[in-house]
């Protein structure tokens, strides 16, 4: 494989899209939101439990290409017990990183995992795959009724 | 001008007798881009129902006009002017030829198939379509052959009926017949679909339509790079195309309509061109095809065009329908051998359209890898969502084929696909 696919497709990113963390629907979830990518016809819910101003649960549903899944798996898994305003910050740095903002290498630290999307930067045309759910899950958190769209 | 006179001057086919036997790798000489490499890797573009490459003989057509020719056309008395129009209507005669319509009057030079569609939905349609009327169109359309409809019946009141498709992407015609009825005001429908590459029986179907006194409108964009195509035979009503999807340029279609038709229907826009005369008090309209080509139209892109069908003309439909179908048939059996690869849309008559998912594997993923080794595919709903949801996908990634492509290109296609599919194991 070349190497930019290979950083784009890294072994993390192809794990959670074959296996995502937290595909399920929270029932009743009092924060939930509607994401959908009319590029590629991704489409994502994102479903928050907030307790004491934290982040209790989050998971999401829907069906996408690989970076999506991907993406949206591996934000459920980081953003456990993070308050609103360290969910936002996280998602600025993660923004910064796919869109080619800032060089890989600063801020890989306080990304942790997520610092595996870096290879998102040589495929522009991706960047609304990588961003889907978190532009979802910030829907969510203020409870937006209508759907979202990455157009 | 008088066009008709124009058109015994200019208007002969290019004698079969100049024609050379086929050779594909010789046409691959007339289209500078498919020497550029893309990542690295020679360029393999199989994205033609989306857009073709263009000949070396459209860009410099264009290049001429430009730099030895052009000036506004139909107004000027200077020489420029008077070798602009007829450039520009030379074009026109080419393309009255193109799909053997009775007279250039019945050729209207627009922006594309989608302005066409348009301009009959609110031109036509809004004269005859009323309150309580049907519409009819079919699963398989693309969004501009939906939405316009879609906003006419919304302004009147009127409904739109969908014929629907079977499994393996053809229009059941059973079902379209039960649609037709004294309420059907236009049957709208794909002539080849661009999702699937299905071929429609339309001369039946226009006959069926025509029993029950309902007009049709053919969107031809995706079968006028492909099929020969007479209008008179088929008795069609109106019928669209594109320039940019048969080697020519963008921004530039075709409408082809009914002398009758298009002489009763009111103008789309207005302004310069358009008119006969003008005063405070009363506007008359200038006579067919100029009523509906208000303002300066596309000059150097039309003559493209122009340039585009001597192109397919000089090559023969024969000669393409041949080696695309030759093409189909190896692309169908090459890719039908790789595991967890199913082809949507299989119909019995069929463009070279090979749209395509894998298991487990999303289209959009496949793009992206296929892009790294110079693959130019479509991934997508292919403005045909209603046919996604047909087939329960949310995209397929689609490879059509042209003229110009080869049995080569196949295999890298394939091998691609199997790389897609290692990355993913």
């Amino acid at each position: 494989m070349m190497e930019e696919l290979r950083d784009l497709y890294q072994e993390v990113i192809l794990d959670h899209s074959k296996r995502p963390r937290n595909l399920r629907e929270i029932e009743n979830a009092e924060h939930q939101a509607k994401g959908y990518n009319p590029l590629c016809g991704d489409r994502v819910t994102v479903f928050v439990v907030l307790k004491d101003g934290k982040i209790q649960d989050v998971s999401f549903q829907g069906d996408g290409c690989a970076i999506s899944t991907a993406s949206a798996s591996m934000m459920t898994e980081g953003l456990k017990g993070k308050t609103i305003d360290e969910a936002e910050a996280i998602f600025g740095k993660f923004h910064d990183l796919v869109t080619g903002k800032v060089p890989p290498g600063e801020v890989t630290e306080s990304l942790g995992k997520l610092a595996v999307f870096a290879g998102v930067q040589e495929f522009p045309i991706r960047v609304k795959c990588a961003t889907l759910a978190w532009h979802t899950l910030r829907a969510a958190l203020e409870k937006r009724p209508e759907a979202i769209s990455t157009e | 001008m008088n066009v008709s006179r124009e058109s015994s001057v200019v208007g002969a086919r290019p004698s079969p007798a100049k024609k050379s036997p086929f050779d594909v790798h010789r046409i691959r000489e007339d289209f500078p881009i498919l020497k550029r490499k893309v990542h690295g890797k020679p360029l393999v573009y199989l994205d033609n129902a989306a857009s073709s490459q263009k000949p070396k003989a459209v860009i410099d057509a264009i290049s001429r006009l430009y730099s030895e020719d052009y000036a506004n056309v139909h107004r000027g008395v200077h020489e420029l002017s008077q070798r602009s129009t007829k450039a520009y209507e030379n074009a026109r005669v080419k393309a009255r030829r193109f799909i053997n319509a009775r007279t250039e009057r019945e050729i209207i030079f627009v922006r594309g198939t989608t302005e066409a569609v348009n301009l009959v939905a609110q031109t036509y349609g809004r004269v005859h379509v009323r309150a309580g009327d049907e519409v009819l169109i079919t699963t398989m359309e693309h969004h501009s052959n939906i939405v316009p409809w879609q906003i006419l019946c919304e302004e009147k009141g009127a409904y739109l009926r969908v014929a629907p498709i079977n499994d393996e992407g053809e229009l059941i015609l059973e079902e379209l017949e039960k649609l037709l009825t004294p309420k059907t005001r236009l049957l709208a429908m794909a002539h080849v679909s661009n999702a699937l590459g299905t071929i429609n029986p339309v001369r039946e179907i226009i006959r069926m339509a025509h029993e029950w006194d309902v007009p049709v409108l053919l969107d031809g964009a995706q079968a006028a790079p492909h099929l020969a195509i007479d209008v008179q035979e088929l008795g069609v009503d109106f019928y669209a195309f594109s320039s940019h999807k048969m080697f020519g340029p963008s921004g530039v279609g075709v409408l082809y309509g009914k002398e009758a038709l298009l002489d009763a229907m009111p103008p789309y826009q207005s302004g310069g061109d358009m008119i006969s005369s003008v005063t405070f008090e009363k506007t008359t309209y200038n006579r067919l095809p100029y009523k509906f080509e208000a303002g300066t139209p596309n000059i150097a892109d039309v003559v493209g065009f122009g340039a585009a069908i001597d192109y397919i003309d000089a090559i023969g439909m024969e000669s393409i329908a041949t080696h695309e179908h030759a093409l189909l048939d190896y692309g169908t059996q090459t890719l039908s051998e790789i595991p967890g690869l199913q082809l949507i849309g299989q119909a019995r008559e069929k463009a070279a359209v090979l749209s395509f998912v894998l298991e487990g594997i999303h289209p959009h993923d496949i793009g992206t890898i296929l892009d790294q080794d110079g693959i130019a595919v479509r991934t997508g709903h292919h403005c045909a969502q209603p046919v996604m949801d047909r087939f329960k996908i949310p995209a397929t990634a689609r490879a059509s084929l042209a003229v110009y492509n080869t049995k080569e290109e196949i295999d890298v296609l394939a091998a691609g696909i199997r790389r897609v599919i290692e990355v993913f194991r």
